[in-house]
């Protein structure tokens, strides 16, 4: 019987150059797996594969070394350690993300809650290429947002409080875009020169700021064969809801204007970017 | 402005990242609760980082003055748990 790899690769199989033999992409969403399902992953890759497992660089797992005749029996292994089987080929990929604010201090929106929403929306999708979603809690930028084909990177919509402050200066030199300056002791901000990385509110000892999690979305970024930093020709996105609808634009507009095989950067050098940018303003707007 | 004493000064000018908050926090553990420190440290990745630090770490910063030699004093008030 002839093999299905497309099938295979598909359900996260993927072909080694041991014949016969496959490397397991299992499904991770923002590169967090439970204790639970390690300890199934290290079962299986000592009982089916040759004991050992491969970090994939998006914060996937792979167990390779399994073998054609024990798949259908691995998955129903894996199921039991509520494993899930990835994907490979054209559509939509494992959503990535840092910690974020659930965990790490320097966090301004909660990267693994918009990755679970990301790839409930989106995961597997079928399109005419792979399409990358990656998230990012602040402008350290630990998870590359830009390398992605849509990268989300979380910000905050700061607003100066005047009545909390003690004008101790401290956010002056937080501040790396020199939009903020402090005379007799009054703050003022030029929102032009800001960049929303929220280091002014975070650095506050009085917490003088109105900070509202905010996201800066970016588009047409690949890290392959050929390598563009993704774009963000959007002003700051301030709620989920918006964040979403410009997504569904932006992923839509992928299915709809694509050719095969042609990544997202692709798309928008031939279909033009002021097609598109009018698109997700429009979304964006609502 | 809050009035304050200063009852330690540490330099943290000598050492980096992270060795400049370690320092600033051993020398706010020596001290007692709402006592203040005076913390001389470097332009750049120190005074960028480290007030922001100390306020996660509970404590109350309470002004940040340049002494115009490239280094500056921040004021910081003990808070305990």
């Amino acid at each position: 019987m002839a093999v299905d790899y497309g099938t295979l690769k598909k359900g996260g199989f993927m072909r080694q150059k041991q014949k016969d033999n496959f490397s397991l992409r299992l499904a991770v969403v923002g590169g967090t797996l439970t204790a639970e399902n390690l300890k199934k992953i290290a079962e299986v890759a000592e009982k089916y594969g040759d004991g050992h497992v491969h970090l994939t660089s998006r914060q996937g797992v792979e167990i390779p070394f399994i073998k054609l005749q024990d798949i259908e029996e691995v998955k129903d292994e894996l199921e039991k350690g509520g494993c899930k089987p990835g994907v490979c080929g054209p559509r939509v990929r494992t959503v990535t993300a840092c910690q974020g604010s659930e965990i790490c201090p320097s966090g301004n929106i909660d990267t693994y809650g918009i990755a679970k929403q990301l790839n409930e929306r989106y995961f597997g999708r079928e399109l005419p290429h792979k399409f990358k979603f990656g998230v990012t809690g602040c402008q350290n930028n630990c998870l590359k947002a830009e390398e992605n084909d849509v990268g989300v990177k979380g910000a905050l919509d700061i607003k100066y409080i005047e009545d909390k402050c003690i004008g101790c200066g401290v956010c002056e030199k937080a501040c790396r875009t020199d939009a903020i300056t402090i005379k007799d002791g009054k703050v003022n901000v030029d929102y032009d020169k800001c960049n929303y990385c929220g280091r002014c509110a975070k650095s506050c000892p009085t917490d003088a700021w109105d900070a509202e999690p905010a996201y800066i979305l970016s588009f047409g970024g690949l890290f392959g064969n050929e390598i563009n930093k993704g774009e963000s020709p959007l002003p700051l996105v301030t709620s989920e809801e918006q964040l979403f609808r410009i997504t569904d634009a932006a992923i839509q507009f992928f299915a709809d204007y694509a050719k095969p095989s042609e990544r997202f950067k692709f798309t928008l050098d031939r279909v033009g970017r002021e097609e598109f940018y009018e698109k997700i303003e429009e979304a964006y707007h609502g | 402005m809050a009035d304050y004493t200063i009852y330690e000064t540490v330099d943290i000018t000598d050492v980096v990242c992270p060795v400049t908050f370690v320092k600033a926090k051993v020398a706010l553990e020596e001290l007692d609760d709402g006592e203040v420190l005076s913390i001389r440290l470097n332009d750049g990745e120190p005074v960028q980082n480290v007030p922001r630090s100390l306020k996660e770490e509970g404590h109350q910063v309470l002004k940040l003055e340049s002494n115009d030699d490239g280094t500056y004093t921040l004021i910081v008030r003990k808070v305990e748990d």
